[in-house]
């Protein structure tokens, strides 16, 4: 078991790398969807209600397929990792801006009123009153969504890319020892999600000093 | 190399028979899901320390893994305890697995919030512990629970489609043998998009129907 | 009486949602200086009124007039937002559930709208704050926030706040119903000092005893009309419409007179 370790730990660099990236086109893809389905223009507000619903609608790993082998037909050549990365980060944004406009939505509706009524525009009443407020909203449910995200890497190690799923896959392979692959890899997953978790329950406390 | 969706139709029986085999694992991993939540949420919550702790700890495993990862232990793990069953049978005991434990979690949180009045009042008409439990708690946490548990579903649906790397014959599987003659993979992988979308718009509809009708029985 | 157009005029005021009527052709002008109580049973449509003065709950038919100004035309989006943010700063609003902002401290949530608007400095507008919360009393909470004030103190608070954009006109939508009785008598308090400063002030209330003593005009609706008007002391002794006294007597019934 000793000498496959390394491999492991290797794989966990590469889950950690696919997880930050996805997280940032994720949070990224969120805030434009949320821009657009809180439109005044219909237009943007159907657009992202499309997008939420077809990306939550299918599952990810069609998705990530349509994408890495689908794509060269269209003319998208991608490496695997690639693929991976702006497959799922499409994917969790779409969980994403529910959750962030779901958070816009949950501010108390007197709080526009009072901004509005002082004379604020919609736009200086959401950057200054509804937005501080919606964030300290998300943050948890963001953490949410990281986590599944996190999980959600390990597709990738169906277009055959090496990270930890992968890797525990392969290695059950030649040592027949399914369950210490699955632990190994199964820890590892553990102690990046429980890291995660730390930074965004400390984000969260940051948002709450009030 | 461009589309040509004039590929499908000769495989759309392949297709479809794939979809139908989704849907009958959706909905046995469903069943197995369902009631393993509502017994490993007992058994977290009323078993003796000594019995719920494993069962604790396999949640927690559980929980916090990737189904994938899941899928290959139980896959490869039963043929190395000399359990050979058909990929099929892996499929939906992983899946069903997976989500029991999501399950058991809502379950418990469902359990102690039924009001600690009701078990008294039922203990006080002489209910044992384990009949209170079954015909007063567990009704009530259930249709508590209904439409989380029903997104776990919809969410089962779609990580169904992971049961085709380990071999399982279904809707996913199905698109890549018809890829596998056509080469055509945008062009399948994406009807098989569309069918998951629709049996995922039919699921959703379903439970809000089953959620409206909870609601009348309040 | 004056020759000049009236302050506030509201001109054939209605408003429906759907098939329902809540608003049913109110006309209405209010004298610069005036203080007009609305009372009335809830579903009458007086907040619905009072919140279409500032077009948060925009009419579906009639004008909203302040001064020489249409406040509710219809224009184009991006000139309707200019106009009816113009507007708004001289129309302040007290809500009943206070809205204050919880994320900023009282300081911050009476100095923002001054700053951001009318382009004061830090240093004007904090001493802005601290002029309209020494005038409501809240001088010395002046950094604390919403979360650690009473519910009397928070609504004072945002009576500043409105203030500290100079508006000429200030609405009161039941401004101390959400309030414990013993935090109520403070509000009234600070209302019956703009009320001695000669602000115009359009007060939705179920407080008859304050109406009466603080107000110029009284108007009672019922179901989308003004059943009745006059001087408080007609109205609230005296009523000529079965309706106001019907209202009357259901209402002050409960009340410890």
């Amino acid at each position: 078991m000793q000498r496959v370790f390394p491999f492991f730990l290797e794989a966990a660099w590469t889950t950690i790398l696919l997880s930050v990236l996805t997280a940032i086109l994720g949070v990224s893809c969120g805030i434009l969807g949320t821009a657009a389905r809180l439109s005044r223009f219909l237009v943007f507000r159907f657009l992202g209600a499309a997008y939420v619903s077809l990306f939550r609608g299918t599952p990810a790993l069609i998705q990530l397929f349509i994408l890495y082998f689908g794509g060269p037909q269209i003319g998208i050549q991608l490496d695997a990792f690639e693929a991976g990365v702006i497959g799922l980060g499409v994917n969790v944004g779409a969980y994403m801006t529910e959750t962030m406009r779901g958070a816009i939505i949950a501010v108390d509706k007197g709080q526009a009123e009072a901004a509005r009524t002082l004379g604020m525009s919609r736009w200086q009443a959401m950057r200054k009153v509804i937005l501080p407020q919606a964030m300290r909203l998300m943050i948890r449910p963001l953490g949410v969504n990281i986590n599944a995200l996190i999980k959600s890497t390990a597709l990738v190690a169906a277009i055959s890319v090496v990270e930890l799923t992968y890797t525990a896959q392969r290695y059950i392979g030649s040592t027949y020892k399914p369950f210490e692959m699955f632990l190994i890899a199964g820890v590892l997953y553990m102690i990046i999600i429980y890291i995660v978790g730390l930074g965004v329950a400390w984000a969260d406390r940051k948002a709450r000093i009030t | 190399m461009g589309l040509d969706f004039s590929v499908i139709p000769k495989y759309l029986d392949i297709v479809l028979l794939g979809a139908v085999w989704t849907i009958a694992i959706t909905i046995g991993a469903a069943v197995v899901s369902f009631f393993g939540g509502i017994i490993l949420a007992i058994i977290a919550l009323y078993a003796p320390k000594i019995i719920s702790w494993p069962f604790r700890a396999f949640s927690f495993l559980f929980l916090g893994t990737p189904l994938l990862l899941q899928l290959f232990l139980i896959y490869f793990g039963l043929v190395q305890i000399g359990i050979d069953v058909p990929a099929f049978m892996a499929g939906v005991i992983g899946l069903g697995l997976h989500f029991a434990v999501y399950n058991s979690e809502l379950f418990q949180t469902s359990i102690l919030a039924v009001d600690k009045g009701q078990n008294e009042a039922a203990r006080t008409l002489g209910l044992s512990r384990l009949q209170a439990l079954r015909k007063v708690i567990v009704p009530q946490a259930v249709r508590d629970v209904i439409p989380p548990i029903g997104n776990n579903m919809i969410a089962l649906l779609k990580d169904s489609a992971l049961v085709s790397v380990i071999g399982v014959s279904e809707l996913t599987l199905s698109a890549q043998r018809a890829i596998g003659s056509t080469y055509r993979p945008f062009e399948f992988y994406v009807l098989v998009a569309i069918i998951y979308y629709i049996i995922n718009l039919v699921m959703e509809a379903v439970l809000r129907h089953v959620e409206r009708r909870i609601q009348v029985s309040r | 009486m004056s020759d000049q157009p009236p302050f506030i005029d509201i001109r054939h005021a209605q408003k429906s949602f759907g098939t329902l009527d809540v608003l049913k052709d109110i006309s209405l002008q209010v004298e610069r200086g005036q203080i007009v109580a609305i009372i009335g049973p809830s579903g009458s449509g007086k907040s619905t009124l009072l919140r279409a003065i500032n077009d948060l709950d925009p009419l579906t038919g009639g004008e909203i007039w302040l001064e020489d100004k249409q406040i509710n035309k219809t224009l184009p989006h991006r000139q309707y937002e200019k106009h009816i943010n113009e507007v708004r700063q001289e129309i302040g609003m007290v809500f009943q559930h206070f809205n204050l902002f919880p994320h900023l401290k009282v300081r911050e949530n009476v100095t923002m709208a001054p700053k951001m608007l009318k382009g004061l400095s830090e240093a004007q507008a904090n001493a802005l704050a601290e002029e309209q919360l020494t005038k409501v009393g809240m001088i010395e909470r002046i950094d604390y926030y919403p979360s650690q004030l009473s519910g009397g103190q928070k609504q004072r608070v945002a009576i500043a706040r409105a203030l500290a954009m100079k508006p000429k006109v200030m609405l009161f939508d039941e401004a101390t119903s959400a309030l414990d009785p013993e935090l109520v008598e403070e509000v009234n308090l600070v209302m019956k000092t703009l009320a001695e400063e000669h602000m115009t002030m359009i007060i939705v209330t179920h407080e008859m005893g304050f109406a009466e003593s603080v107000c110029d005009r009284v108007l009672f609706m019922d179901q989308g009309v003004v059943v009745e008007e006059g001087p408080p002391e007609v109205i609230f002794r005296n009523p000529t419409n079965e309706r106001t006294r019907n209202f009357l007597r259901k209402h002050l019934a409960g009340q410890a007179g």
